[in-house]
């Protein structure tokens, strides 16, 4: 058998690990909506009291077709695949930045569907492949 | 039974382990670092700063697993006093600490010409962040508390606090939204990683576990020797 010294230890750390992890995971469940890094475009439709003077950073797909590029601004839609949301921006993009991307735009709503944004990060997804294989998924998709 | 614990059984059987390590180490990491950095195709989308991932990805592992085996052996070490295991926490924890730093370091050089930022307070870079912390405190308690017991007393229940954080890292990216992306390995099902890819990033790996390996060998010899210089026999 075990001393007992040694049961007291382990059944006083079990507690402590038990009260630490509720502990944990309480605070997280109130946090949750903070800890998101954006809001997706169905969140905004969703929410009822939206600020719209305070910074926000949303996040989708960039549409296909739907960028537009003129000499001062750039336009374009992203969308969750549910709702979409109307992006204007002025500066200059990450390299990763295309249609049928993913994309994170900081700045401050108008309305429920038009954003101006002052800053876009390109978000990456979990695919790597060589250039030769993209090539091929390409052809044959055609 | 107690013959294989004596400190020079163990020093003796380190410093075989440390000779056989250093006669393969230079030249895996020749072969590993140039499969990584030249034999390995570009990604379709972020070009050759795909090869930061060869390093970021594995420092990434080493800094969970290090802190993982830190809080579970500090398990033990609190429920059944073994000094030894203090001493094998010890050397572990400066490694896990300069690979977290790194995969945090790598990962910002990644990010600036990917995402477009040095960094983001997203949930997977953040609680990366507080590892790297109680890595810190872990270490600290150490060199700041003079009394060893007390010392290793707290330095355990830090380590057993953290462990909660290694699941958080883990699935920061499935349970919210993060710049950060999904996982591309995974351990059950289809990886999303080529595997002209995936074959150098296990490579570089193996040898950077062959690293620590190394390195904590040779901190846990110098552990022993200040055991020894106190004249303990055995633990």
């Amino acid at each position: 058998m075990l001393p007992k010294k040694v049961k007291k230890r382990a059944s006083l750390l079990a507690i402590t690990l038990l009260v630490s992890v509720t502990g944990i995971f309480f605070i997280l469940q109130s946090l949750s909506k903070n800890i998101l890094y954006f809001k997706s475009p169905t969140d905004i439709k969703n929410n009822q009291n939206i600020i719209f003077d305070k910074k926000i950073r949303v996040g989708g797909m960039v549409k296909k077709n739907s960028l537009i590029i003129k000499e001062e601004e750039i336009k374009f839609v992203i969308t969750d695949f549910n709702n979409e949301l109307n992006i204007s921006f002025s500066g200059t993009v990450p390299n990763l930045f295309s249609e049928e991307k993913g994309v994170v735009a900081e700045g401050k709503l108008q309305d429920k569907t038009f954003f101006i944004a002052d800053r876009i990060l390109a978000k990456h997804d979990e695919n790597y492949m060589p250039p030769e294989l993209k090539d091929m998924m390409k052809k044959n998709a055609k | 039974m107690f013959k294989i614990l004596n400190l020079s059984n163990i020093f003796f059987w380190i410093e075989r382990l440390i000779g056989f390590i250093n006669s393969i180490f230079f030249i895996l990491l020749l072969v590993a670092l140039s499969f990584a950095l030249i034999f390995s195709p570009p990604d379709y989308l972020q070009g050759d700063s795909v090869r930061i991932m060869y390093v970021h990805v594995p420092s990434a592992w080493i800094g969970l697993a290090s802190f993982s085996s830190i809080s579970i052996l500090s398990i033990a070490y609190f429920i059944f006093k073994i000094k030894n295991i203090k001493l094998i926490t010890k050397s572990i924890a400066p490694i896990g600490l300069m690979f977290t730093c790194l995969a945090l370091v790598t990962g910002s050089i990644w990010g600036q010409p990917t995402w477009g930022t040095w960094w983001a307070w997203d949930a997977r870079i953040t609680s990366m962040l507080i590892l790297a912390l109680f890595y810190i405190g872990f270490i600290s308690t150490h060199k700041f508390i003079a009394d060893e017991n007390k010392a290793n007393k707290i330095s355990s229940i830090i380590a057993i606090i953290g462990l909660i954080n290694i699941p958080i890292i883990k699935y920061s990216v499935d349970w919210w939204n993060t710049l950060h992306q999904p996982a591309s390995i995974k351990l059950t099902g289809e990886s999303s990683i080529h595997s002209s890819m995936l074959m150098p990033l296990l490579l570089m790996f193996f040898v950077l576990i062959l690293y620590c390996a190394l390195i904590f060998l040779m901190k846990y010899k110098t552990e022993i020797i200040r055991i020894k210089k106190k004249n303990l026999k055995r633990l």
